[in-house]
């Protein structure tokens, strides 16, 4: 028998020495110690000779764990986690990944370095302006949107985890507590305590649930509430009755802090914040598209909302609470696959009543078989490129209110046949000299999943002017179909 | 310069493991074709050759002449049972078919068979059929208990089984900690030299996770990346193989729905 004692982090083969400016890991050299954090240093670091020319102008950062003979299972169980899960990991949303350290000699993982704050200091000036909080919230689910995609919930979500980039996309950091769904979860039974930040945690991360991907909603929605009213909405506790306390507690509605905030903002933020995974945003890319379109947003009584549930209500929660068994059954992937968003171009003046109806069925067969998808209904006013708009018809009536009312009368059978709630369905009028440029920018924006649209019917008309499908087919980064009467 | 690569070509390599092929002739051509092409530098095979398929000769061959050319084989315990005849440890239903395969086989075949070990060191992997605590009673990897009683058995950092027809993989932190993992086919995954790893390929011959594709396993002992794979093949010849060898209908019906 082996006992403990002759595992490879009891033992490591090199002690390891305190770290110095100068000093050389592997093929990086240590030039500052930027910070030095209970569960790790961050050093900024330069490569020892020449600079790959893939990491060319990519300044670099060193994260050390603090590894105190090996008796510190949450540092190294975590980082142990992060060397798996950011080799993983690419686009904007997340810092490049260059390099990490074997874990026997010296962990450490070399990382692009980000210039700037989180947003932790941003924190202690809210409450903020809702405009700047939409904005963040916006950005930081995009880019939540964008890590889901790659498999993996965060689980760790709070401003001090955020940056910016000057580009202005947000960057998550802190792949510590993070759960890959491809992967082994090294953490899954490390820990006898729920893992994640008091005040961030959503209840089923409370309950031990590690891999739905709308616990990082819920995070999300802690940190927009609490930017815009100054308040924690399930305060800062420091025992599991305290986190439990989540799971049957409704938080006391932002506009009662903040009666000025827009029904719009709570009726989003109350979502994010539901107990009920099932009652949040299905997807990351779902938030971000209300955040974008504030005016689209379907009130209920979340909106108005102006207490919290009664004693009773709140009673016979927390008596349903103690049972409840989360089910956990929604991996990164599977709740991504099952909330898609598609969106249907509709040409108001050029379509035949044919193709109407043929959009109509297409998008009905599509939505039928996709009961988490949204949809949203786009047209495109055409603009001069030079010049006035004319912006009202003969009549004067707004052309902008036209568009609107013949795409939301295109929707009703389809809102009727499969009794579609209305935050599942969105209606927008886009105003653009390029009609294809309009709609694929939309649909990169939104993170739209697939363009449903017609073809131009007239062949005559198509050849003089050129097809719009076309083009959006080739430009567009997500799958089209080309409806054709 | 020169001990440098002396020392990656005798210390890192490619393993592809093949594990309960179970004289499946259809799936092993099939996996061996995907591992060919995809390269290798060490065969591994996990025991489990004969018994349940229609071509237990052909697989024995197969495996004789992959170990001539340099492949690392153990012993199952369906070739131990027909090498030695004892068939205690084989449930009545198997029987039937435990005969048919030993009137098939010569001496030769049996000899080989008892030429095989019950478990095998590379590197730091440890190579071996049913378990590693008890290789020879042949019991079973059920759960996390039995993984963790094989890791603290053996110093090896990674132990390849077989004997469970499932892929999985079973992780031990440093502190005692242990987890379980269903693996996804064709996603690399890196064995941290933090903890110890116990890895079942899953079964090449005989997959039950309800998935009919053969399955198999490679392991890149120098970026430490696990992938498990599945292999489509043409399972309704390997059945109607087995209908027409009059071996039990079981034995061909669990091949189409990989149960």
């Amino acid at each position: 028998m082996v006992n403990e004692q002759a595992s490879p982090m009891a033992n490591p083969d090199v002690p390891r020495q305190r770290l110095e400016p100068g000093d050389v890991i592997d093929r990086f050299v240590l030039v500052e110690r930027l910070h030095q954090g209970g569960m790790a240093s961050l050093w900024s670091v330069r490569w020892d000779g020449p600079t790959p020319p893939e990491f060319d102008g990519v300044p670099l950062l060193m994260k050390v764990p603090r590894i105190k003979g090996g008796e510190d299972p949450a540092t190294i169980v975590g980082f142990e986690v992060e060397q798996m899960i950011m080799p993983r990991l690419s686009g904007p949303h997340v810092p490049r990944y260059v390099a990490r350290g074997d874990f026997i000699r010296q962990p450490y993982i070399v990382m692009e370095h980000i210039h700037g704050d989180t947003l932790r200091p941003r924190f202690d000036h809210a409450p903020l302006p809702v405009d700047e909080v939409t904005d963040l919230g916006a950005r930081v689910a995009q880019a939540l949107h964008a890590l889901h995609n790659q498999h993996v919930v965060h689980l760790d979500i709070k401003p001090s985890n955020i940056m910016l980039r000057a580009s202005g996309e947000a960057v998550l950091l802190d792949f510590g507590l993070s759960r890959h769904d491809q992967l082994p979860d090294l953490l899954e039974e490390e820990f006898t305590l729920p893992m994640g930040t008091g005040p961030y945690m959503s209840p089923e991360q409370v309950q031990f649930v590690r891999n739905d991907p709308r616990s990082d909603l819920f995070a999300l929605g802690v940190l927009m509430y609490t930017l815009a009213t100054g308040e924690r909405p399930f305060g800062q506790p420091t025992s599991v009755s305290g986190l439990r306390k989540r799971l049957y507690t409704e938080p006391v509605p932002p506009k009662v802090h903040r009666p000025e905030l827009p029904g719009w903002f709570q009726e989003i933020v109350l979502r994010c914040l539901e107990v009920q995974p099932e009652r949040r945003y299905q997807s990351a890319a779902q938030l971000a598209m209300d955040l974008q379109h504030p005016e689209q947003v379907q009130l209920t009584e979340r909106a108005t909302k102006a207490r919290t549930a009664g004693t009773f209500k709140t009673l016979s929660r927390w008596f349903k609470a103690m049972g409840a068994e989360p089910t956990g059954d929604a991996t990164a992937s599977e709740q991504l696959s099952r909330s898609p968003i598609f969106m249907v171009a509709l040409g108001v003046n050029n379509n035949t009543p044919d193709l109407d109806r043929k959009l109509l069925a297409t998008v009905k067969r599509i939505l039928q078989i996709e009961p988490g998808a949204r949809l949203a209904c786009v047209s495109v006013m055409k603009t001069a490129r030079v010049g006035m708009d004319k912006l009202t018809d003969d009549e004067g009536n707004s052309l902008h209110v036209k568009h609107l009312v013949a795409i939301k009368h295109w929707a009703r059978p389809l809102q009727q046949a499969l009794r579609m709630d209305d935050h599942r369905l969105t209606f927008h009028v886009l105003e653009a000299p390029d009609t294809a440029h309009a709609l694929v920018e939309f649909a990169h924006k939104n993170h739209v999943d697939h363009i449903v649209m017609g073809a131009r019917g007239n062949s005559a008309l198509r050849r003089y002017l050129g097809s719009v499908s076309a083009q959006v087919v080739a430009e567009a980064e997500c799958s089209v179909t080309v409806v054709r009467v | 310069m020169t001990s440098t690569r002396l020392w990656r070509i005798v210390e890192v390599m490619k393993l592809a493991l093949m594990s309960d092929l179970h004289a499946n002739r259809q799936a092993v051509e099939a996996v061996w074709s995907r591992i060919r092409d995809e390269g290798f530098d060490q065969l591994v095979l996990l025991g489990d050759y004969v018994d349940y398929g229609a071509d237990p000769v052909w697989t024995l061959d197969f495996v004789r002449e992959r170990v001539t050319q340099g492949a690392l084989a153990v012993k199952g315990n369906h070739d131990d049972a027909i090498a030695h005849e004892s068939h205690h440890s084989l449930g009545a239903h198997v029987l039937e078919s435990l005969h048919w395969t030993q009137r098939q086989l010569d001496a030769t075949h049996r000899d080989f068979i008892a030429s095989l070990p019950l478990t095998a060191r590379l590197g730091d992997c440890l190579i071996t059929h049913a378990n590693a605590h008890a290789p020879a009673d042949w019991s079973y990897i059920h759960g996390r208990l039995e993984a963790s009683r094989s890791l603290y058995a053996t110093d090896a950092r990674v132990v390849f089984c077989g004997h469970m027809h499932d892929p999985k993989l079973y992780h031990l932190s440093s502190t005692g900690k242990h987890g379980e993992f269903t693996p996804v086919s064709e996603v690399g995954i890196e064995l941290s030299r933090a903890r110890r790893w116990l890895a079942i390929p899953g079964s090449v011959g005989q997959p039950r996770d309800g998935n009919p594709a053969a399955c198999y396993a490679t392991f890149d002992t120098d970026t430490d990346l696990l992938t498990f794979h599945r292999v489509p093949y043409d399972h309704d010849t390997a059945a109607a193989r087995i209908l027409s060898a009059g071996l039990p209908p079981l034995m061909a019906e669990r091949l189409q729905h990989g149960q």
